[in-house]
């Protein structure tokens, strides 16, 4: 059973309806015990970071993400909240990544939309995906790059396109809306 | 690299895809989530749909079919038509779609530009903007392109980016149906204007259309309609071929 972590955040249900497409069970909950209890986490999202950083705190759902032992896989806002601070409504995160975020410099066009390829380093995550596949981002804050960085994006500069530390993982991209390499993605997390 | 984007663009009428040039002769196109299903399967990058009766009744209709498409889509999505508040956005959001397209509604309040925004953030709000040239002016146009405004393109385009609008979709309606290619002055002077995403639409007949906007605009993306639903031209044909002429584009 996967449980996707409920909070404030817009399309949480994308994930969702992907993973329902994949025959994977799962449920969509901010519940405690049902995250803890989950074989797997995904905590996604789009929205405000220091808006959801405040909501997570409410409901001490960033006690129970720190505590986790099982895999999680956290996407674009959800990588931002991992990192240690985002310059987003200047928010401490949950400090889960050593990596911090910035906004993109207004050098291009901002926000970065569309499809970018990355190249990963290593990771299970990126098993049987080519550096050539591109895959479908939409953000306009970055994390930078850390020894935890396992794949790289490039647009304005290079940035965290994945970040993992023991069993958490992470992608700026969004796997569920990256066609049949996201699905590629989700599976190889969903196997870990 | 960042690639250009090709969006088709599905008209909805009552639950169903419809066909149709300049709104005339509009036949049924049979169901959008399959042909949605096939455009994906072709390499489109995103889909845009359009309600375009957009009345209350067939609000529910389109709400489901929203609900449907999230459900069997593996890309991100657009709907249109008829928005005219938050709460109108806050259902389709809801009910699974990536991004919103405003357009008349945001001319009359343009703050509905930043409510939309301060929500559920910048990139789902794309604003539509349907543009004629007209006594030496790119003017706005609203109402489906029935009444003219004051705005003049360039300046709203850059009043939607600053009230926090994700993208622009410029329409020429000087272009639109007649398949000789994009508007290129506006297209080019909008996406130079505003430093957020434009994607053109309106008057692509040919896959040089394509090479043309994206080698000679700043313009992230090239929306068309017909010309993929009559099979005149095939994305996977396309991309294949902007791909050869050095356009950074998505190639399955």
């Amino acid at each position: 059973m996967i449980t996707i972590i409920k909070y404030n955040a817009g399309n949480i249900g994308s994930i969702k309806n992907v993973l329902d497409q994949l025959g994977c069970e799962s449920i969509v909950s901010d519940d405690t015990s049902e995250i803890l209890k989950a074989d797997k986490v995904i905590f996604p999202g789009v929205g405000e970071a220091s808006s959801a950083m405040k909501y997570l705190k409410e409901k001490e759902l960033d006690k129970t993400i720190l505590s986790l032992t099982q895999p999680m896989l956290g996407i674009c806002l959800g990588l931002q909240l991992m990192c240690k601070s985002t310059e987003e409504g200047r928010t401490e995160c949950l400090g889960i990544f050593e990596n911090t975020v910035r906004k993109f410099p207004p050098k291009k066009k901002v926000p970065h939309i569309g499809w970018n390829n990355f190249s990963s380093t290593n990771g299970t995550l990126f098993h049987n995906i080519n550096n050539e596949d591109d895959v479908y981002y939409v953000h306009s804050y970055y994390a930078n790059l850390s020894k935890q960085t396992i794949a790289t994006c490039n647009y304005i500069q290079t940035f965290s396109a994945a970040i993992q530390h023991k069993n958490f993982y992470a992608t700026q991209f969004h796997p569920e809306k990256s066609a049949k390499i996201g699905f590629k993605i989700l599976k190889n997390f969903l196997q870990l | 690299m960042l690639k250009k984007r090709i969006i088709p663009c599905l008209d909805i009428k009552n639950g169903r895809t419809v066909k149709g040039v300049n709104f005339i002769n509009i036949k049924d196109a049979g169901d959008p989530i399959e042909l949605a299903g096939r455009y994906v399967d072709e390499g489109a990058d995103e889909l845009v749909f359009l309600d375009i009766t957009a009345t209350i009744e067939n609000r529910k209709t389109l709400i489901q079919l929203v609900r449907k498409i999230a459900q069997n889509i593996n890309i991100p999505f657009t709907v249109g038509g008829g928005i005219k508040s938050v709460a109108d956005v806050a259902i389709l959001i809801n009910a699974g779609a990536d991004k919103v397209s405003i357009n008349s509604a945001a001319v009359k309040n343009p703050l509905l530009i930043s409510e939309i925004a301060q929500e559920f953030g910048s990139q789902c709000v794309v604003a539509a903007i349907d543009t004629k040239y007209i006594d030496r002016n790119w003017k706005v146009f609203v109402s489906g392109g029935r009444i003219e405004t004051k705005l003049e393109t360039v300046a709203w385009a850059k009043q939607i980016e600053s009230l926090g609008g994700g993208e622009i979709l410029l329409t020429s309606m000087n272009n639109d149906g007649t398949k000789t290619g994009f508007s290129l002055d506006i297209t080019n002077e909008v996406s130079q204007a505003v430093n957020i995403p434009v994607i053109a639409s309106g008057g692509a007949g040919k896959m040089h259309h394509f090479h043309s906007l994206f080698s000679q605009t700043e313009a992230s993306a090239g929306l068309a309609a017909s010309i993929f639903h009559f099979n005149e031209v095939a994305i996977p044909t396309l991309k294949n071929y902007l791909n050869e002429n050095k356009i950074p584009i998505r190639c399955l």
